[in-house]
């Protein structure tokens, strides 16, 4: 049996990241874990999307439709497109922070109607990621506070994520990324979506 | 255990045998395995202009007594292919080892063709590991694989192996046996009278490697249910599993030549056999030729794209798990040029010129994208310049568009400039413009012999783009800052004037990523909504949906000014 957590967002977001730490706290949890990034194109503000499976044993490393554990989104707009990915129960974890794409930004499609809406009717939890991470002390600490969400979900002690959190993000922004990591995980174990 | 990417974890694998040479162009999705393969101690790793260069290179030091390590994507193969087949004659004298990495669905390469092909056909042996513990393991065995039967071996991944972190146990470095260096024509001078009995020592080590593969530990049979029986390998490998549990499945690690008695046997001990694989027939078409029935499933599988658990699911005809609908008011995002890319002024102007554009492949493929829409052809590394002669030659005596190949100084090192060499040769028309943002943007920065910058830091040369053309007899040379509206569109307009001559223009200017320098914003003051400025394409600009004007995102925007020089209402202005 595997949890599966399909991450994502927009280029540039910290989702490659945010997947690695949750990889590697679920390894050093005795987890066997694997790790699915699409690199390539989409570093160019196009949609990211990275699968992170764990458990005793995994074999397949990508989600499908209604098979993911977890939707966790960094972004309003792909959490919408991804929405088809949830498993039925599954957790939705979306960020408020909204990008437009090219073709919204040139007034050539609108941003779907009702998007926050629409999400929350599918159980998403929102969290004011941006806004979190300003108050935790970084604003590029936002990817931190959607995991610190995301752990607040996953069986794994707090200490572990401490530590990859602290291991794998830049030294000098460890203080301020746990501080948006535990922020997180504070909002969601207050407001989190009930199942 | 440490969590290593397919790439990383064969760049391990030919460390770890020993490897003491790298050579590479980059590519998606292989581009890391070199990159960590540099990083590793006591190796040259080096980039090359091109593939057929660096497996040259590999073969070199491979006949000089060295273990080599060569790596490429699918596309890159088609490059090399020439060395590739050849050196499947002369064999090795240090092992050989050479990954492709495949990109069936397309995420970031002009197909999605399958590499097994130039195994069958150059006679070389290919391992397919299916996770990067796998991808370590066959890569260092390969060597040893390589040196045995003298022959180069291909490791084959695809995009979920490169890119995909699994656990690994780093192997240690061993110390391989020495190969030194003896002369020895009859086995590296591939003249007829040499290549006729070593095409007879390919067809001996043929029988050789069937045999072997018999047994090879990378073929296993898992065993389940004897009412379905799967071949397949690599990543699909991991989907079967996911999918169908209680299947038997032989799981080829060895693609060529294929274990052709274990198969037969495996089939016979199942009900139904299906053979499942990625955008490809291969594998189905050579278990086939064995004279063993393969079934279809019960619905189709896609012919193109990846395949994934719940793609095979369906095809054994179970539904999907309940699950939302896509939604259909869902916006694409595509990949854009970055706010201040050096591309953007070029294409929009090519765009006023109305210009028939043969482009090439790098970040600049983006201007093919709405707004910009300016592209009318993409096929391959190199193509945009002999593209264009070929435009040229068909519409020579037809009144026509101006004729333009755009390229980046990557991609001109890697065969534009061949194809230069060639217009020039011909006395060809038209107009090439190089985009030279002084790096390989697209597959992450690597260097180039236009920006001077190795691999592994060690002392280089800048090449003069300029120079060099203008070596070739073309004398319509020009220098031009892309970010120059006026320059851009004076020079081109000047170039493409003179139909019949060709011209070449440099657009100079460092990709905003290298340096990541930012000057201050723009913002938009008393905008009329004329809406030029969203034809730019840039990230950073945008419009309000309720008033239809424009706005500058000035967290986005880097100050590059390009859009400030085309509002003819000077309503853009540098944020005080």
């Amino acid at each position: 049996m595997s949890n599966k957590v399909f991450l994502c967002g927009v280029g540039g977001q910290g989702t490659i990241l945010a997947a690695h730490v949750l990889a590697q706290t679920a390894l050093r949890c005795g987890k066997h874990v694997k790790v699915s990034e699409i690199h390539g194109m989409s570093q160019r503000g196009g949609a990211v999307v990275t699968d992170v499976v764990f458990g005793d044993e995994v074999a397949s490393m990508v989600c499908g439709p209604g098979i993911a554990d977890i939707v966790i989104s960094f972004e309003l707009i792909e959490a919408l497109r991804n929405l088809p990915m949830l498993r039925e129960g599954g957790h939705l974890i979306v960020s408020d922070e909204l990008i437009k794409p090219a073709s919204v930004l040139t007034g050539r499609n609108p941003v779907p109607a009702d998007l926050v809406g629409r999400l929350q009717a599918a159980g998403a939890t929102i969290v004011p990621a941006r806004a979190t991470a300003v108050e935790a002390g970084n604003a590029k600490a936002s990817n931190m506070v959607m995991l610190g969400a995301l752990s607040a979900i996953l069986n794994f002690e707090e200490g572990a994520w401490i530590d990859t959190v602290s291991a794998f993000v830049p030294p000098k922004t460890v203080e301020a990324n746990i501080d948006a990591f535990r922020a997180g995980r504070a909002f969601f174990a207050e407001k989190g979506a009930a199942l | 255990m440490e969590l290593l990417s397919g790439n990383e974890a064969i760049a391990q694998g030919a460390w770890a045998a020993g490897a003491t040479i790298g050579a590479a162009y980059p590519g998606t999705p292989s581009t890391e395995a070199m990159e960590a393969f540099a990083k590793l101690p006591e190796v040259y790793a080096g980039w090359c202009v091109n593939e057929k260069v660096a497996l040259e290179v590999g073969v070199g030091a491979s006949a000089a007594g060295a273990r080599a390590f060569v790596s490429c994507k699918h596309v890159g193969l088609n490059v090399a292919a020439d060395p590739l087949f050849t050196a499947a004659y002369t064999g090795v004298n240090g092992g050989l080892v050479m990954l492709v990495a495949d990109d069936p669905g397309m995420y970031s390469s002009q197909n999605e063709q399958d590499s097994h092909y130039y195994a069958a056909a150059a006679h070389v042996p290919m391992l397919d590991p299916s996770d990067s513990q796998e991808a370590q393991d066959m890569t260092a065995d390969a060597y040893e694989l390589s040196e045995r039967f003298d022959v180069p071996v291909l490791i084959r991944s695809t995009v979920r192996i490169s890119h995909t972190r699994t656990p690994v146990e780093p192997a240690e470095r061993a110390t391989p046996p020495e190969h030194p260096y003896e002369s020895d024509p009859a086995k590296w001078v591939m003249m007829p009278a040499f290549a006729k009995p070593r095409r007879k020592v390919q067809l001996e080590r043929i029988g050789a490697l069937e045999a072997w593969v018999e047994t090879c530990p990378y073929n296993q049979v898992i065993e389940g249910t004897s009412a379905v029986g799967v071949i397949c390998s690599g990543a699909v490998f991991q989907h079967v599993r996911e999918a169908l549990p209680d299947a038997s499945v032989f799981k080829l690690g060895v693609t060529w030549p294929l274990p052709k008695e274990r198969l037969r046997t495996f089939a016979a001990s199942v009900d139904t056999l299906y053979v499942i694989e990625e955008a490809s027939t291969y594998l189905h078409d050579a278990v086939a030729a064995l004279g063993i029935v393969v079934d279809s499933t019960p619905c189709s599988l896609p012919r193109d794209g990846e395949l994934n658990p719940s793609l095979i699911r369906a095809a054994f005809g179970e539904a999907a798990p309940a699950h939302h609908m896509p939604a259909d008011d869902v916006p694409a995002r595509p990949p854009a040029l970055c706010p201040g890319c050096p591309h953007r002024l070029v294409f929009k102007e090519l765009s006023r010129l109305k210009a028939i554009v043969c482009g090439d492949i790098g970040c600049y493929t983006l201007g093919a994208l709405p707004p910009l829409s300016c592209m009318d052809a993409c096929v391959c590394m190199g193509a945009s310049v002999s593209m264009a002669h070929g435009f040229e030659l068909a519409l020579a005596s037809k009144g026509h568009r101006p004729v333009v190949g755009v390229i980046g100084d990557s991609t001109f090192a890697h065969s534009g400039l061949s194809s230069l060499l060639s217009t020039a040769y011909n006395r060809g028309g038209g107009t090439i413009c190089v985009l030279d943002n002084r790096t390989t943007a697209m597959t992450g920065r690597q260097g180039n012999p236009f920006n001077g910058t190795t691999l592994q830091e060690r002392p280089s040369r800048e090449m003069d783009i300029e120079g060099i053309v203008a070596s070739l007899g073309i004398e319509d040379v020009s220098v031009v800052d892309p970010n120059d509206m006026q320059a851009v569109r004076s020079a081109l307009k000047a170039a493409t004037s003179e139909t019949d001559t060709l011209s070449v223009i440099v657009f100079r200017r460092p990709c905003v990523l290298i340096d990541r320098v930012r000057s201050k914003p723009y913002l938009i003051t008393s905008c009329t909504g004329c809406g030029v400025c969203l034809t730019l394409g840039c990230p950073a600009i945008g419009k309000h949906a309720d008033t239809g004007l424009s706005y500058i995102d000035m967290d986005a925007c880097i100050g590059c000014g390009q859009c400030a020089q085309y509002c003819r209402f000077n309503a853009i202005e540098v944020a005080e």
